[in-house]
């Protein structure tokens, strides 16, 4: 199957990092995300962007769960089935449970869309509220794009911690968005 | 936040994994379960005045095995289930053999023994404790081992939950096989697999609360 050999070969050369390998890995994840669960969430359509960035950050928050001689694609498919499946409850969306979710890794990559909508939750607003050693590495390392040995350089911390402190920054996004559910 | 950022900003943090191995995480958390159940035991029971003759007899190492045979069915089977998308295969199979075992042998014993005796067997002089003891020692590896499914990611999390009660469990057994006193397997077919069955229960129960990620 040609999109399991493409992202396998994409997140193992991020797993070594390779951040351009690893980014394109997630860049297709998410069309095939969007689309698998636009169709999931045809009755909330607003709600879809939101849980495609929740399951991203799980995807890359677990991305130690993966094994080389796994498939990718149920990898990828048991996560994001399992985001839904949590979603699905935790909003007590009637019926939705009932309606079996496919157990077949195909049917998240049949589809792709990569028309992002607005995501509702600013994710932005949520890492305002992390502490500083771990909102400051994540705010120099993406917003200004710089280095992890500039974002040391410039916040004095070392580049283990600028390291450790989006690792953890990451995760703890993670728990604040399971915290709003 | 767009989504287009937020992937710039994950793969900034592409690389290596920081946090340990799945695998080195469960044997960790076994470890510190069994010395855990160990201090408790030396606390709350005491040790055994005449362990090393005991040591001579077969049972006690029957007892052991068995508790290890789960132990390992058990963790080979949490592996798997602490990977979005790893199928459990014949793992949850391989945990079916140590019980079958030791339920063939009670069988053997108690056809073999007179009608009389058969309820001596099964109840020792134990029975009220030992179900309740192997929970007890169990506690620190449940602990720990709720700690090494939270550094993965379960996708059934009552599941897991009873995976990691049950290794728990396993791991209660086999120190408190140390301390007890029962020798006869139709015994131990019952009142073990109770003991375990406590653990296993309680995780089933707190897994969906204290698993989700």
């Amino acid at each position: 199957m040609e999109i399991e050999e493409r992202l396998r070969g994409l997140l193992l050369l991020g797993l070594d990092a390779d951040a351009v390998a690893y980014q394109r890995f997630l860049k297709e994840l998410s069309a095939h995300l969007r689309a698998f669960l636009r169709r999931r969430l045809s009755q909330r359509p607003d709600e879809v962007e939101d849980l495609v960035q929740e399951t991203l950050l799980a995807v890359h928050n677990q991305r130690h769960t993966y094994r080389p001689d796994m498939p990718v694609t149920a990898w990828a498919h048991a996560i994001a089935r399992y985001k839904l499946i949590d979603w699905l409850r935790s909003h007590r969306v009637k019926g939705a449970l009932n309606d079996t979710l496919d157990e077949e890794a195909g049917e998240l990559f049949s589809t792709s869309d990569s028309e992002a909508a607005e995501a509702r939750r600013d994710l932005g607003k949520l890492l305002e509220t992390l502490p500083d050693r771990q909102r400051l590495p994540i705010l120099h390392v993406k917003l200004e794009g710089l280095s992890v040995v500039e974002t040391a350089q410039l916040t004095g911390l070392s580049e283990s911690a600028v390291k450790i402190g989006v690792h953890r920054g990451l995760k703890a996004l993670a728990a604040k968005i399971r915290g709003m559910a | 936040m767009r989504t287009e950022e937020l992937i710039q900003l994950l793969a900034t943090d592409a690389g290596p994994v920081p946090a340990r191995d799945i695998e080195q995480r469960f044997a960790l958390a076994s470890l510190a379960g069994i010395a855990g159940a160990g201090v408790l035991m030396a606390a709350v029971f005491g040790v055994r005045h005449d362990l090393v003759q005991t040591m001579g007899l077969p049972m006690f190492w029957g007892k052991l095995v068995f508790a290890a045979a789960l132990a390992a069915a058990g963790m080979a089977l949490l592996r798997r289930m602490a990977r979005p998308g790893m199928a459990v295969g014949h793992a949850a199979a391989l945990l079916a053999v140590p019980p079958l075992v030791l339920w063939a042998m009670a069988a053997g014993t108690l056809s073999q023994a007179e009608p009389a005796e058969r309820m001596a067997l099964i109840l020792g002089s134990t029975w009220r404790s030992c179900p309740f003891n192997i929970a007890l020692l169990s506690v620190p590896a449940f602990i720990a081992s709720f700690w090494a499914l939270k550094g993965a990611a379960p996708t059934r999390l009552a599941w897991a939950g009873a995976g990691a009660g049950l290794l728990s469990g396993a791991l209660g057994a086999l120190v408190y096989a140390l301390h007890c006193p029962e020798m006869a397997s139709p015994f131990l077919a019952v009142w073990y697999l109770a003991g375990m069955a406590l653990p296993t229960a309680l995780g089933a129960v707190l897994g969906p609360r204290l698993l989700r990620w």
